[in-house]
Parts: C-alpha cells; structure tokens; sequence
C-alpha cells in the first residue's frame, strides 16, 4: 500500500514536469539550463501545489466524518469563501499585500465561518442537502461580500484578480516557507484526530464510554479545518471539489476508518489538484486556466454524478 | 392548513396578507415620493405628487420624468421581479433557504453577462446573455435533477452548478483588464446607476405579462402542492405542469430582474421570508413578497444614493449588507427550530 501511494505520488510530480530526464538534470545539475527553471519556478509551485492538495483533502475528509455529512467541502460550505472575504478585507482597508498579512486575515475568516457551519451542520436535523445550501448561502453572501469591497478600490482588484480564482501562479519559495508551519500544525492536528474521530462517529455516548470527550474533540477538529483550510486560502485562494470527491473517491478502498483515510487522502488530494494545474496551464496556454477553475469544472460534474447516484 | 380550508378558501385571501401587501406597497409610494423628491436638486413631497399627476413645472417635470423616475421604476420592478421569483422556488423546493442565487439560476446570468463584459459588449448584449443564461442554467440543472424535481435533488444540483459557474466567472474575470474588471465588478454587486426608460420599459412588460400569470395560475396551486405531492395530485393539481410551468416562469422573472440590475443579493432570498414572517399565511405568499420586494429594492436605492455625501454607492452593497446579517440570523434561528 505504501508503494502503491509513492507511485501515485511520483505520477502526480511525473505529469507536473513533462520530460522526466530534463527535469532530473534541472534538480541536481546547476549547470543545466533547466536549473533555474525548475528550481526557481516549477518546484515552489509543486510544493505548493503538494501542500494546498493536502490540506484541502484532510480538511473536507474530517469535516465529512465531524459533520457526518457526505457533502462536506470546504469549499462548498464557504469556508474558503470566509478566508477569501477576510483577504480582500484585508487588502482593501489594511492595505495588507503580502502573504504573512494575508494568512492571519485567512485563519480569522476560516474560523468564523468553520465555526458557523458547524453551527448550523453539527445537528443530527441537518440532513445533507439542508447543510449543502447554508453553505451556499455563506458562499453567496461572502462572494457578494468580496466584489462589494474590491469595487471600492480597483488598485486591489488587480492585486487579488488571480487569487479570487484560486491558483498557484503566485507560487515562489517565500511562500512556501511561510505557509509550512501553519500547513504542518494543520497536518499534525488533522492526523492526530483521526481516531477520537473515529469514536465520535458511533455518536457521543459510545465516544465517552471509549474514554474520548466529545467536546474536545470537535474543537480540535474545528482548529485543524481552519488551519489547513485558511493557510490554503491564504496561498492561492478559494479551490472548490478538491475536498469533497477524493474521501469520496477514497472511502470505497479504505472503509471508513479514518487512520485509513486521511493517509490516501493526503496522497490522493495533491494528485488531483497538481493534475488540475497542469490541465489548466495547457488548455489555457500561452496564458493559463486556475487551478479553481478547473478543479469546479472537472469536479462538478463528478458532484452531480454522485447526487444522481445517491437518490 | 387542512385540506377542508383550502376548499373553503381556494384563492387564500386573508385579511392579514392584504394588510401586510397594502402595508407594504403603501410604504413603497412613500419612499418613491421621498426618493423623487431626494437629490442634488431637492423637490418638496407635494411638488413630487403634483408633477407625478401632471400638475408640475418643466423643470420638475423634466428632473423627475427623465432622470429620477426611471431608476425609481426599475427598482421597484426588479425588486418585485426578484422577490416574486424567489417566493417560487422557496415554494418549490420547501426549503427557506432555496431561493435562486443559491441554487445557480443568478450564476447563470452573471457568467454570461462576464462574458460579455470581457468581449467589450454594449450594455443591451449584457442584458440578453443574462437572460439567456439564467434560462440556460435553470434548463440545465431542471434537466440534470430529472423530472421528478425532487426537492433536494434539485438543492444539491442546484448548489453543484453555482459553484462550477463561480469557478467560470473567477477564471473570466482574471482575464479583463482593469477597467472592465471594474465594470464586471460593479455589474456583479448589482447597481442601478444610470438606468433609464430602456431599461424600465422592457422590465414592465415582461412583468406585466408573467406576474398576472403567475399569481393567478401557479399561485393556489402552489400553496397546495407544499403538503406534499400526493395531497395535490388528490386535489385534482396537475402537479409536474404546475411545477415546471412556475420554475420556469419564476427563472424567467428573475433572469430578467438580473439583466436590468445586475444580481441585487438577497432580495429573491428576504423578501418571500419578509412576507411570510409578516402575513404568517402558509404558501408562497406572492402578492405579499411582490409588494416587500418593491420596498425593499427601492427602499435599499434610496439608501444606497444618499447613505455619503461624496458618491452613490451600488444597490447590491446595501442589499448585502442587510440580507448578510438576517441570513446569520436566519440560519441560527431557523437551526434552532430544526427547519434547516
């Protein structure tokens, strides 16, 4: 199973870079003309791409079993959105423009709305579609909310015009340094959920009599969907699909024990979104199509399949 | 409601509901006096109501003829449009929440209308390639539920089709240039700067050919048909004639709503809840939520003109302002009555 995840993950960087014999001179010789490319500007936009997948993955895969909603994503349920109100919040009334500004105004957003939907989801009444709409609503309204507050000032549209779609363009190491710590909270906390997660899915009496606190749990649950969630955003804004079809694409292989999930999941997620980014950068050549763009119009079709399919 | 008083009492006139629309449209003449009378020339309220009634001096005449009164129209048409269209689908879908920004009727008609905006096309274009994509978006995702329209199959398509039409409409606005973004933008958020008898002329007759229809037609029908399918079936209501008759009259009015406005948020989502919490009456309350969306538009302009001194802001920044925090407030309240 390990070696069937490392092959997944080498297709995933093997499609990124399309001729494998420059790319591994560009990687190990300083002297190949690919060393600058690869290094300067293929690579942090991998990694990036590795870390945003990830963390979209894991966030939509805990938030189904915390919610115990098949439709789960945080990006259908607007927490992608909040972060993105809270950047634009930021970029417009702060004048904030750089990544470490934005990432604190994300986390603030993803919070607030993480916590909403919660709210709103955590109920055993909430019944899949019920909760499917709040987040559109959310979505809606913090949409409205973002090109109400770039209208005030069309300097920031053009600033934050290629984050609003989701994407890596903006991809360089800085950014992948900054990001790392929150990713890796998030990673550490979202794992170490996994199996009190577990416990909590066979409802909150049977939890307590395995020795798991209910509340603890959900709040250790919430800080870890904001954290991988906001520092995502923060990066290359709102990405929508990523984290709700690969649990769903997942759970038939693994079964729904998570410690069995969020691994695959965390190899399968980045597979997707890379995937995605160099479908978009040749459909979209000489320019490029966002990673967000594409990963709606290639997984919204698979989201409408599989309400189809449900009955 | 029991069947016995739907038979008694089929058109469902009650005193309350007409006191509420009364109400409501009574207000909504207020404001437009105020709102006709409001500007950089000011005109009394009895000089409005005189020039309105063809008593007035060219001046007057000329101010509100020409330039106030047709925003004032197309407000309060697109407000009612909206509001009518919204009252539907909530109606259709039994779901407070379904009105048709989120179910991606309104992201059919924006996408289209970024379309046009990015190829440099003149304001009419816009407005046909919103109608036509609204039209197209509820085709499709009418098509994709399947017949049945089931309600929840219908939400979650719905839900599904607007978050691929927002991942449309981010990758079009990256590719404008900064003056068209800004114009996309301010399209987006819904304003109602500039608009004149081209745009208020159209919109009244459209309206006055498919809200008289909808009221009287689809209206009894869909009070019933919230008790469930079979309960209508038995009561002799064509049930997948009346549903796909009013969704796509529903789709119609607000397609055009957004062409002439831009997709105001929230008055298709507030307005039919307005007018329900008011009246208290079951169904989907038309005439009521028409006249609360009238007054709600018009009275959201009136704001968004004179709220600063310095600049006129667009209708859509008001309107979601207000709809963002009753829809905090809704999802709370209504989760804590387990109807979400």
């Amino acid at each position: 199973m390990a070696l069937a995840a490392v092959l997944v993950l080498s297709v995933g960087f093997g499609a990124r870079f399309l001729s494998s014999g420059e790319v591994w001179a560009g990687l190990t010789d300083p002297a190949s003309d690919y060393y600058r490319i690869v290094h300067e500007m293929r690579l942090p936009r991998t990694l990036l791409g590795l870390m945003v997948g990830m963390a979209l993955g894991l966030a939509g895969a805990i938030m189904q079993a915390l919610t115990r909603n098949p439709l789960a994503d945080p990006g259908l349920l607007g927490i992608n959105a909040g972060a993105s109100a809270a950047v634009a919040s930021a970029a417009v009334f702060f004048g904030v423009g750089t990544f470490f500004g934005y990432v604190w105004f994300a986390l603030a957003g993803a919070a607030v709305v993480t916590a909403l939907v919660y709210a709103v989801g955590g109920g055993r009444s909430a019944t899949p579609a019920r909760l499917a709409l709040a987040g559109a609503a959310l979505n809606a309204t913090l949409y409205s909310y973002v090109s109400a507050t770039l209208l005030s000032d069309t300097q920031a549209i053009d600033k934050v015009k290629f984050w609003t779609a989701g994407s890596l363009a903006s991809a360089d190491f800085e950014t992948v340094e900054l990001l790392l710590p929150f990713f890796l909270a998030g990673l550490l906390a979202g794992l170490l959920v996994a199996r009190p997660l577990n416990a909590l899915s066979l409802g909150d009496d049977a939890a307590r009599a395995l020795g798991a606190r209910p509340g603890v749990i959900r709040v250790a649950v919430i800080v870890a969907v904001t954290l991988l969630c906001g520092s995502a955003t923060a990066a290359c804004g709102p990405i929508v699909f990523v984290g709700l079809l690969i649990p769903h694409l997942v759970r038939p292989v693994t079964g729904p024990d998570l410690r069995w999930m969020l691994p695959y999941t965390a190899v399968l997620a980045p597979v997707l979104l890379l995937g995605a980014d160099v479908l978009g950068r040749i459909l979209g050549s000489p320019g490029e199509l966002q990673v967000g763009t594409v990963t709606a119009v290639l997984g919204g079709p698979l989201f409408l399949y599989l309400v189809r399919a449900a009955k | 409601m029991t069947l016995t008083e739907v038979r008694r009492n089929p058109v469902g006139i009650r005193p309350r509901a007409v006191v509420v629309g009364v109400t409501a449209v009574v207000a909504t003449l207020v404001v437009s006096v105020f709102s006709l009378g409001t500007g950089d020339f000011p005109i009394a309220p009895a000089d409005v109501v005189a020039t309105l009634f063809g008593a007035g001096n060219p001046a007057h005449e000329f101010i509100i003829n020409e330039l106030r009164l047709p925003r004032l129209i197309v407000a309060i048409l697109v407000g009612a449009a909206l509001a009518a269209g919204g009252a539907v689908f909530q109606s259709l879908v039994r779901n407070p929440l379904g009105s048709p920004d989120m179910l991606g009727v309104t992201n059919g008609a924006s996408t289209a209308a970024l379309v046009v905006v990015i190829l440099g096309g003149s304001d009419l274009q816009l407005s046909i390639a919103a109608i036509a994509g609204g039209m197209t978006a509820t085709l499709l995702i009418q098509l994709i539920a399947g017949r049945a329209l089931h309600g929840f199959r219908f939400i979650l398509v719905g839900v599904g089709m607007a978050a691929i039409l927002t991942g449309i409409s981010g990758y079009l606005l990256t590719r404008g240039q900064q003056m068209e973004n800004a114009r996309a933008l301010l399209w987006l958020t819904g304003s109602l700067d500039g608009r004149s008898w081209t745009q208020a002329v159209p919109l009244l007759v459209v309206l006055g050919a498919v809200l008289p229809l909808l009221v009287l037609a689809c209206g009894p029908g869909l009070r019933i048909l919230e008790m469930g399918d079979d309960a209508a079936s038995a009561l002799g209501v064509p049930v997948s004639l009346l549903r796909n008759g009013a969704l796509l009259a529903a789709a119609l009015l607000v397609s055009f709503g957004a062409a002439a406005a831009g997709p105001v948020a929230f008055v298709a989502l507030i307005a039919p809840h307005l007018a329900k919490r008011l009246t208290r009456a079951p169904g989907p309350n038309l005439l009521p939520s028409i006249a609360v969306g009238a007054l709600l538009l018009s009275g959201a302009d009136f704001i968004a003109q004179h709220a600063l001194d310095d600049r006129v802001l667009p209708v859509g920044v008001i309107t979601g302002l207000v709809g963002g925090a009753y829809l905090v407030w809704l999802l709370t309240t209504e989760r804590r009555a387990g109807r979400i």
